[in-house]
């Protein structure tokens, strides 16, 4: 918004004089537009302004404080809380809580999205019940969170569901702690997000393939082309767009994920390291341990990497989206 | 994004609203506590505590609000119960800060109380108190820092364990065990019976840490745990004893599997499920545990096999063999709070009102007398030996504090997942301090 006023102005001034009628109506169209740049832009700008840039300011002052939330933060650490010996960076359940979100990134990315290609490209096709199964497999997107995370804790607690149903299949031998076994449970973790967020990659993807034309499969099928490669050279080169902006989508899901761990996994297992994300650890520590200055350092921690994850992404990744190089891949 | 913008605006937005708050209180001089009169104008108390649940204790608190109303017309109370992680860990320190809290909220004493109190929150009760006070007895003193009298609880109560008595007689245990070897022996015995001997809720962490706090009662000495409180000393090796003994019995595997994961109130497999629903023979907990379990069977009763016994002595321990942990809740004036407040909290301890709390199952009543209004046995049992205990001890985690008081939490169930030592706990404690 910013960058076109000084521009605006600037032609403005840097037109000759005119005849003193047409000048004021020009000058009365560009009050007009400053006015509705202000106008329309403002109410935005100011909201913006308010509820992200100054708490985020705010994140930052804190979190260079000792500060325990009774009283004002007086107690100035400097960056102690970030790299001091009990700082963040210092603090291994902390590291373990940040590669726990690597494991979720990279896991979501490697099982959810060639299981959603594959189901889009099924689903893709025509078949009877094809509407039925189209929304069976986007049913666990639209449930809440913090549902999805009490049913499986339901689930798969010792006795329950998931284990009488491998008991059925003679599996017994398999059943564990899926919750308690430190090992197994950011396995458990990741199961119930590909679970739930498959459904969303899905529904991307098939509004991506029904954005691909009809002529170009059938151009390919005249040219002799079996099904398998006319998805290899035809439609998947098309979804890359899709695909890219899923990828970021669920990257910066994965760096944010707190609802359903905080839910399904019990604050013990989260509290060793086995299944904390950077978002349930800042809670835990910021509210529940009431170390709110550290607490804020952490947040602050989770923007940075989210951040950058995505600017980064958006420079190297998207922008061949934005520059409309869309059907580069197909030639 | 999402999760950022929440939390991250969240922390924010609290501390925005508390400027804005403090920056219109800061100028106003309504100081209500300087008429001279009580009763003398009308006045609104806030009062926020924690019964939230439909039942009997929310409506005993809604009827104390009223009746009191009927004593004092001039005296309206404007009730809000929260449930109790909510209010102590978020409403209540951020009301605090915002210059503009409750004026009667709940408190539980301990190490929260003294960072109220150098914060400047809590209003001095001590000479309105003394008659209050002197029925109560020792219990009183945790809601008082340096002498002074900041808050009274209306209820108190001792841990102990929650047993099968069935599940006992069919494993032939005779007698409920008094030692620590008598305790051990008990869990063998029930393991040969196939029975699960004891549930732990180490999921929410605490009720795994308090295996540790009565073996600190146990190993340590009054005065040390008392210095570890006031002063944050940890350096007594009795500490990295208590620790040794909790890894010694975790190591018996006396607990339900997978542990790590139940939590100990909410649902049938949680710990106090799994005791009131014949799946685990003991458990150790609170006064409260019966009120939990009533909500925890198909028949919403509490089960008719329950028993009771103490935390069993430790041979070769160097602290008390007849103090007991325990702890309670009670209610606070703020600083700014009116007068009335004051004659507020002390109706809510009056004897008629303590009696019809202890009618209620919540808990048991701090005032002498009013433990006749106990309808349950197994409460009445507590209530006796409440009051035949050696001492008390506070719950750790309320003395030292939410910050030391969480980073030990923390270490213990390290020592519970076979993860950390017993000096690990230690370490916590001492560098708990440091953000």
């Amino acid at each position: 918004m910013t960058t076109t006023e000084p521009g605006l102005a600037g032609r403005a001034r840097a037109r000759p004089a005119r005849p003193g009628s047409a000048d004021a109506t020009r000058a009365a169209r560009n009050r007009r537009k400053w006015f509705e740049i202000i106008g329309l832009s403002g109410p935005a700008a100011v909201v913006f302004t308010l509820f992200v840039l100054v708490p985020i300011g705010f994140a930052g002052y804190y979190s260079l404080y000792k500060w325990s939330g009774y009283g004002w933060p007086d107690e100035f650490i400097g960056l102690d809380n970030y790299f001091g010996p009990y700082g963040a960076f210092k603090d291994p359940i902390f590291l373990a809580g940040l590669r726990n979100n690597a494991f979720i990134l990279v896991g979501s990315l490697l099982i959810q999205g060639p299981l959603a290609i594959a189901i889009a490209l099924l689903l893709n096709r025509r078949f009877p019940g094809r509407a039925a199964f189209r929304m069976l497999v986007f049913v666990p997107y639209v449930l809440a969170e913090v549902t999805v995370g009490i049913m499986w804790q339901l689930l798969l607690q010792p006795d329950g569901g998931v284990d009488a149903f491998l008991t059925r299949l003679g599996l017994e031998q398999f059943i564990t702690g899926w919750l308690a076994n430190l090992e197994v449970v950011r396995w458990t973790m990741l199961f119930i997000l590909t679970w739930k967020y498959t459904g969303f990659a899905l529904i991307l993807f098939l509004a991506g393939l029904s954005n691909i034309p009809d002529e170009l499969n059938e151009a390919a099928a005249i040219d002799g082309a079996s099904w398998w490669q006319t998805q290899r050279y035809v439609t998947l080169p098309l979804l890359g767009p899709t695909i890219r902006i899923w990828i970021f989508l669920s990257m910066i899901g994965s760096l944010q994920q707190f609802d359903v761990i905080w839910v399904a996994s019990a604050p013990a297992v989260r509290s060793l390291g086995a299944s904390n994300t950077m978002a349930t650890y800042m809670v835990d520590h910021g509210f529940n341990q009431r170390e709110w200055g550290y607490g804020n350092a952490v947040a602050l921690i989770l923007f940075v990497i989210s951040f950058v994850a995505a600017l980064i992404f958006q420079r190297f990744v998207l922008r061949r989206d934005i520059q409309g190089a869309q059907t580069r891949g197909v030639a | 994004m999402r999760i950022k913008r929440r939390f991250g605006a969240v922390f924010a937005i609290v501390a925005t609203a508390a400027l804005v708050a403090s920056g219109c209180s800061s100028g106003d001089s309504d100081d209500s506590g300087s008429k001279s009169d009580l009763y003398a104008g009308p006045v609104t108390l806030e009062w926020w505590h924690n019964g939230n649940q439909e039942g009997p204790l929310r409506t005993l608190w809604q009827k104390v609000a009223d009746d009191f109303h009927n004593l004092h017309p001039t005296v309206t109370i404007k009730v809000t119960p929260i449930e109790t992680n909510e209010l102590q860990r978020n409403r209540l320190p951020a009301a605090l800060l915002s210059g503009n809290p409750p004026d009667i909220f709940q408190a539980w004493g301990g190490g929260e109380m003294v960072e109220q109190v150098k914060s400047d929150y809590l209003m001095d009760i001590t000479a309105a108190t003394k008659n209050e006070v002197a029925s109560m007895g020792p219990t009183s003193k945790i809601w008082s820092v340096d002498g002074k009298q900041y808050g009274l609880p209306f209820s108190f109560g001792i841990e102990g364990f929650w047993y099968n008595k069935d599940m006992f007689a069919k494993a032939g245990i005779t007698a409920p065990p008094t030692t620590l070897d008598e305790l051990n022996s008990a869990v063998t015995k029930l393991k040969a019976a196939n029975a699960t001997p004891i549930a732990v809720g180490a999921g929410d962490k605490w009720p795994a840490a308090h295996w540790w706090y009565n073996f600190a009662v146990r190993e340590c000495k009054a005065e040390t745990l008392a210095n570890a409180g006031s002063k944050q000393q940890f350096t007594d090796p009795c500490f990295v004893k208590a620790g040794e003994d909790t890894k010694t019995f975790v190591g018996t595997t006396p607990f339900q599997p997978n542990f790590l994961a139940t939590p100990g109130q909410e649902g049938a497999t949680s710990s106090a499920g799994l005791l009131a629903n014949g799946k685990a023979a003991m458990e150790l907990m609170g006064h409260w545990n019966g009120g939990v379990m009533q909500t925890l069977t198909p028949d919403q009763k509490q089960p008719p096999f329950l028993g009771w016994f103490p935390f069993p002595k430790v041979s070769g321990g160097g602290g008390s063999q007849d103090t007991m942990m325990g702890g309670g809740d009670g209610f606070s004036c703020s600083k700014k709070a009116p007068k009335e407040c004051v004659e507020f909290l002390k109706y809510i301890v009056s004897p008629d009102v303590q009696k019809a709390f202890a009618g209620t199952g919540s808990g048991i009543p701090t005032v002498k007398g009013a433990e006749a209004g106990l309808a349950d046995p197994v409460l009445q049992t507590i209530a006796k030996a409440t009051q035949s205990a050696g001492g008390t001890q506070l719950w750790l985690d309320t003395t030292f504090g939410a910050k030391a008081g969480t980073a030990m939490n923390d270490a213990i169930v390290a020592i519970f997942a076979g993860q950390g030592t017993p000096q690990g706990v230690v370490d916590a404690l001492q560098k708990a301090t440091a953000r």
